[in-house]
């Protein structure tokens, strides 16, 4: 990706907010991007289209793994500064509440990072950081 | 009676079941440019199988129960919830293809339901991703029904 190996040549860290516009499913789910020091967190506000339990009402489990794999693949592109994005090899989502219908926050950390790739967990949370909706363990393959 | 297995977020995603009986399910997603993940390539984001998965997993889980999004009547205060799913991701999803997802119910216990489930393109034996969860048997209190 241009964005990524222009920033990448050129030793910056790449636009957070350029990078989330270039990738569609972003704009579909609503996420957007801010940065706190080193960390992003992501912010998706509630949409109906989101719902998977129209009775709760609720949001669909397989749009908290995709926030909470946004948020892994990011992190891990502004931890490792790669000239492309990574691909996922295997995460593993743990389901701890329900997601309501307010907005839902998502952030990442690097567990371990290697030359090929990385271990990265990511957590997604509501009103309350302290009490997580869902978190994400995964491998990301490095470009 | 809504559609069965239907929900807002699968409908976003232009998904549809196509066939379903008790503990199995079979969704179809044509591709489309505003899911995709990485905009050099044109692949859908990994977060789009990610959902298929987890629904076509929850409607296998449903349908064997009778309950959920994959019961045929709604009428039933049972519910079920994910406690956890793990995704492996064999090969990038080819751009401009459907994408099929397959997921069936493995084995039903008093509290617990253990589902499995595969993306593919062309043919089940070249999967672009494979699923294994693990869901819950919920009672719905009537505080958490939206009146």
């Amino acid at each position: 990706m241009e964005l990524l190996a222009r920033a990448a040549r050129e030793g910056v860290a790449p636009d957070i907010h350029a990078l989330v516009a270039a990738v569609p499913y972003y704009a579909f789910l609503g996420v957007t991007a801010k940065l706190d020091g080193d960390r992003i967190i992501l912010a998706m506000p509630f949409a109906t289209k989101l719902i998977g339990n129209p009775v709760i009402p609720a949001i669909h489990g397989g749009v908290i793994g995709s926030l909470l794999e946004m948020a892994a693949i990011m992190q891990s592109v502004w931890d490792t500064k790669v000239a492309a994005f990574p691909k996922p090899v295997d995460i593993t989502v743990d389901y701890l509440r329900t997601g309501r219908a307010v907005t839902s926050y998502a952030s990442a950390r690097l567990a371990r990072q290697g030359r090929r790739v990385v271990n990265v967990h990511a957590q997604m949370w509501q009103e309350d950081e302290a009490k997580p909706v869902a978190g994400l363990r995964g491998h990301l393959l490095l470009p | 009676m809504r559609a069965q297995g239907s929900t807002p977020f699968i409908q976003a995603l232009g998904a549809e079941v196509i066939a379903a009986e008790p503990g199995k399910s079979t969704m179809r997603l044509p591709y489309r440019a505003d899911i995709v993940g990485n905009p050099d390539t044109g692949v859908v984001h990994g977060g789009v199988i990610t959902g298929l998965l987890d629904h076509a997993c929850g409607m296998a889980v449903g349908s064997a129960l009778g309950v959920g999004a994959g019961a045929a009547s709604p009428s039933t205060m049972r519910g079920i919830a994910t406690l956890d799913l793990r995704i492996d991701y064999m090969k990038a999803a080819k751009p401009g293809a459907d994408i099929f997802v397959f997921a069936e119910c493995v084995k039903i216990t008093h509290q617990i339901v253990f589902a499995r489930g595969k993306a593919y393109q062309e043919s089940q034996d070249d999967l672009i991703a494979s699923a294994t969860g693990a869901f819950i048997i919920t009672e719905l209190r009537p505080a958490d029904v939206k009146a």
